[in-house]
C-alpha cells in the first residue's frame, strides 16, 4: 500500500521550502522502493510549522512540522517503522491551533486538493450552488440578506444590499467582478484561498451571478500574486470542463462564465472604481460616487463588486443556510472573519473565528507575542490604512463597529505586529510615504498632501519645530480624512493620528532623553 | 533562472497586439504581454498599441506609466525584489534592504552598472506570516535573514 502524504503548495508554504520537501520526498521514497504518493494541497494557515508534511492514516491524517529536506529521511523511516518523530505534531485536526477556528469559508483549505473538482465536491463543493438553483433569486437574496454577511474587502458594506441593487437594476448585460487585489501589508486570506480552494471563489461568485442576472464575471488579482493567477486559471479551466462554468451551468439553465485579469502595481486598483477603471484597460484613476458600480459599473453596466472572501462565504451560507453563518459573531458582526497574523509573531498565520476576539487575545494568546521574544509595542490592523493599536487597547473586540469606535478599522482583518525596537516615527512616516506613492492623482488632499505630510513628519523627526509641525499634520489629517475621494486619502489619517495619539513619547521626546541624546 | 527574452520586434509585437486586441479593456492585458516577451514595453509599441485598441498615443502612454509594473527599459539579468510593506518592516526588513543596497552598492529601484542586478521594492508579496521575505526572478522566499538575503544577493549577481 502506497504511503499518501500532503505537502501545500501555497506561495506562503513555497517561500519556506515546500517544494524542495516534497522532491526530496519523492526522491528518498524512490531510492528505498516505498510508493508514495504527494497531494499538494492548500495551506493550513499555520505558517510557523511550514512546510508541513501531513500522511494518511486510518485514524485521520497526522502532522509533521516544519519539515527540511535534511528532514525527509528520517521522517520516511519514522513513517515506515510507525516510531516517533521529533517534528511530530500529532492529529492536524487535534492541534490547538487549528481546533479553536471555526472554518466556515476556510474548512477546505489546506484539506483538498485545489486542482481538483472532483475533490471539490467529495468535501461539500457546490452544494450552496445547487440549493442556489433550486432557491431562485428572491430567495438567494433573502438569505444572503439573512445571514448578515458585510463586505469582507473592509468597508463592510452589507452584501445583500449590494447584490439586490444590482438584481433590480435592469440592463442587457450585468458583471460579477471579484476584487482579488489584496494589496494590504499583513493579509493574505485572498491569496490562501484562491491559492488552496479556488472553486469556492468560483462558486460564490456563481451564485451571485444567478442572483443578479449576470452571465459573466472578472477576477482581478494582483500581479504580485503568480500562484493565485495560476491556481485560478487551472480551476476556471476545470470547471468549464466539468460544466460549472459556460452554457448551462451545473445542470441548470442558466450560464457563466469568468476570467482571470491581472493588475500591475498599482495599490489603488483595490479601491472598486479604480479596479473597474483598470480593468476597462484604463489608469487606475478613482471614480465620483455616485454613481454606484452596483448601478454603472463595469463598462457602465450594473455591477456586483465583492472582495474574494464576500463571494466565498456565500457557498456556506447557501448550503447551510443564513442562520448557521449569523449564529457566529456579534453585534452587527455576523459570521466569522478569518485573521490573518503577521508581522513580528510566534505564531502567524491565517485564523478564522467567529467575530468577537479580543485583540489581545488574537495577539498574545494565539498569535503567541513576538517571534523576537521582545514585548509587543504596536500592532496595525486593517492594513497600511488602519491605525496602530497599542497594548493599552488590547480589549477591543474583533468587530467592525467596535474598532471604528476607537478610530481603527478592521479592514481585510490583518493584524501586523510590531516590538518594542518599532519606531513609530518612522511607520507615521511611512504611511504617508505611501500613500504618495500610490495616489492615483485624482483629488488634492491624496495626492498634495500626501507629500506634504512625509516632509512634515520629516521636519520632526529631525526636531524642527516639533509642536507647530504637530498640529500641522493634525491638521493635514483632518483635510485629507474629509476631504479625499477614497480610502486611500481618507484613511491614510488613520496610522498616522494613531501614532501621533497612542505614541505620543515617540515625537515629542522627554527632556531627559534629550539631555542623553546632546 | 533568468526568463529569456526576445529582443524588440515590430512584426512579433503586432502579432501580440493582434492576439489581444479583441477581448474587452485590452490594455493592460497587451502591456502585459508585450513585457513577458520582449521584458520591457519599447516606446514604439506604444503607438502599435494606440492604433489596434483605436485610443490616442497619450491614453496608451497614460495607462503604461500609471502602473508600477510597466518597465521603460530592460532590466537587469536578474531581478530581486524586497518587500517593503509594514509586516516585513516590523519583521527586520529594514536592516536587510540597506544590506541588500550596500552589498549591490545600488539604491533600491535602480540596476547595478554591470547591468546583472536589479534591485527593487515590492509593497507586499502576500507572505506576511513568513515575513521578511522576497521575489528572485519569480521565486519567492520568506523568513529572510543575513544569511539568506547574503546568499540571494550572491545568486544574483553570478
Amino acid at each position: 500500500m502506497s504511503l499518501r502524504l500532503f505537502v501545500s503548495r501555497d506561495a506562503g508554504a513555497i517561500a519556506v521550502g515546500a517544494d524542495e520537501v516534497a522532491l526530496a520526498l519523492v526522491q528518498a521514497a524512490a531510492t528505498r522502493g516505498v510508493a508514495i504518493e504527494i497531494v499538494r494541497t492548500g495551506s493550513r494557515g499555520m505558517y510557523w510549522l511550514e512546510p508541513l508534511v501531513e500522511v494518511a492514516t486510518p485514524q485521520g491524517r497526522i502532522a509533521f512540522g516544519p519539515v527540511t529536506e535534511a528532514d525527509v529521511p528520517s521522517l520516511l523511516d519514522a513513517l515506515a517503522s510507525n516510531t516517533p518523530h521529533l517534528l511530530r505534531l500529532g492529529a492536524t485536526d487535534e492541534i490547538p491551533w487549528l481546533k479553536r477556528q471555526t472554518r466556515l469559508t476556510f474548512a477546505r483549505c489546506g484539506v483538498i486538493d485545489p486542482r481538483s473538482l472532483d475533490d471539490y465536491r467529495a468535501h461539500g463543493g457546490y452544494k450552496g450552488f445547487e440549493r442556489a438553483v433550486s432557491l431562485g433569486p428572491d430567495a438567494i437574496l433573502n438569505e444572503v440578506t439573512a445571514s448578515g454577511l458585510r463586505g469582507r474587502g473592509g468597508a463592510g458594506f452589507p452584501t445583500g444590499i449590494k447584490w439586490k441593487t444590482v438584481a433590480q437594476a435592469k440592463a442587457d448585460r450585468k458583471f460579477i467582478v471579484c476584487n482579488a487585489d489584496e494589496g494590504d501589508s499583513g493579509t493574505f486570506a485572498d491569496r490562501m484561498i484562491m491559492e488552496g480552494d479556488p472553486f469556492l471563489v468560483i462558486e460564490g461568485m456563481t451564485i451571485a451571478g444567478l442572483t443578479v442576472g449576470a452571465t459573466e464575471g472578472y477576477i482581478y488579482i494582483r500581479s504580485e500574486y503568480p500562484h493565485a493567477v495560476e491556481a485560478m486559471n487551472a480551476a476556471i479551466a476545470a470547471a468549464k470542463r466539468g460544466g460549472y462554468l459556460g452554457d448551462k451551468i451545473g445542470g441548470s439553465t442558466s450560464s457563466f462564465d469568468l476570467e482571470v485579469r491581472v493588475g500591475a502595481g498599482a495599490y489603488v486598483c483595490g479601491e472598486e472604481t479604480s479596479l473597474l477603471e483598470s480593468l476597462e484597460g484604463r489608469r487606475g484613476i478613482v471614480r465620483a460616487k455616485p454613481p454606484l458600480p452596483a448601478h454603472h459599473g463595469l463598462f457602465g453596466k450594473p455591477t456586483v463588486i465583492n472582495n474574494v472572501l464576500s463571494f466565498a462565504a456565500a457557498p456556506f451560507i447557501l448550503a447551510e443556510g443564513a442562520k448557521a453563518y449569523a449564529d457566529f459573531g456579534m453585534g452587527r458582526s455576523r459570521g466569522t472573519m478569518p485573521i490573518q497574523l503577521a508581522g513580528n509573531i510566534r505564531h502567524g498565520g491565517l485564523f478564522e473565528t467567529a467575530f468577537g476576539a479580543t485583540l489581545g487575545e488574537l495577539v498574545d494568546d494565539i498569535g503567541g507575542g513576538t517571534f523576537t521574544g521582545r514585548p509587543v509595542r504596536a500592532v496595525q490592523v486593517g492594513g497600511p490604512l488602519g491605525a496602530y493599536f497599542p497594548r493599552a487597547l488590547f480589549d477591543t473586540p474583533f468587530d467592525y463597529e467596535a474598532f471604528a469606535a476607537r478610530d481603527g478599522l478592521i479592514g481585510h482583518g490583518g493584524i501586523v505586529v510590531f516590538d518594542d525596537s518599532v519606531d513609530m516615527r518612522k511607520q507615521a512616516r511611512f504611511a504617508m510615504e505611501f500613500c504618495a506613492i500610490e495616489s492615483c492623482g485624482k483629488c488634492t488632499p491624496c495626492r498634495i498632501g500626501s507629500t506634504r505630510g512625509v516632509e512634515t513628519i520629516e521636519k520632526i523627526i529631525n526636531g524642527e519645530r516639533v509642536a507647530e509641525n504637530l498640529a500641522l499634520v493634525e491638521d493635514l489629517c483632518n483635510t485629507m480624512k474629509f476631504g479625499s475621494l477614497c480610502a486611500l486619502g481618507g484613511f491614510t489619517p488613520y496610522p498616522v493620528l494613531s501614532a501621533l495619539k497612542h505614541f505620543r513619547e515617540d515625537f515629542v521626546p522627554a527632556p531627559s532623553t534629550l539631555q542623553a541624546a546632546e | 533562472m533568468t526568463a529569456a527574452f526576445e529582443p524588440w520586434n515590430e512584426t512579433r509585437g503586432a502579432e501580440i497586439i493582434a492576439e489581444h486586441a479583441n477581448q474587452e479593456g485590452a490594455t493592460l492585458v497587451i502591456l502585459h504581454a508585450i513585457q513577458e516577451a520582449f521584458g520591457y514595453v519599447p516606446e514604439a509599441a506604444i503607438p502599435m498599441v494606440a492604433q489596434a485598441l483605436n485610443l490616442s498615443r497619450a491614453e496608451v502612454h497614460g495607462v503604461f506609466t500609471f502602473y508600477h509594473d510597466f518597465r521603460h527599459k530592460p532590466a537587469g539579468r536578474h531581478v530581486l525584489k524586497l518587500c517593503r510593506a509594514e509586516a516585513c518592516q516590523a519583521a527586520g526588513g529594514d536592516v536587510l534592504a540597506a544590506r541588500a543596497e550596500a552589498k549591490l552598492g545600488v539604491s533600491l529601484g535602480s540596476t547595478t552598472p554591470d547591468h546583472r542586478v536589479t534591485l527593487e521594492p515590492i509593497y507586499c508579496l502576500g507572505l506576511c506570516a513568513t515575513a521578511p521575505s522576497a521575489m528572485l526572478d519569480g521565486r519567492l522566499i520568506g523568513r529572510l535573514d543575513q544569511n539568506r538575503l547574503d546568499a540571494l544577493v550572491a545568486e544574483a549577481q553570478r
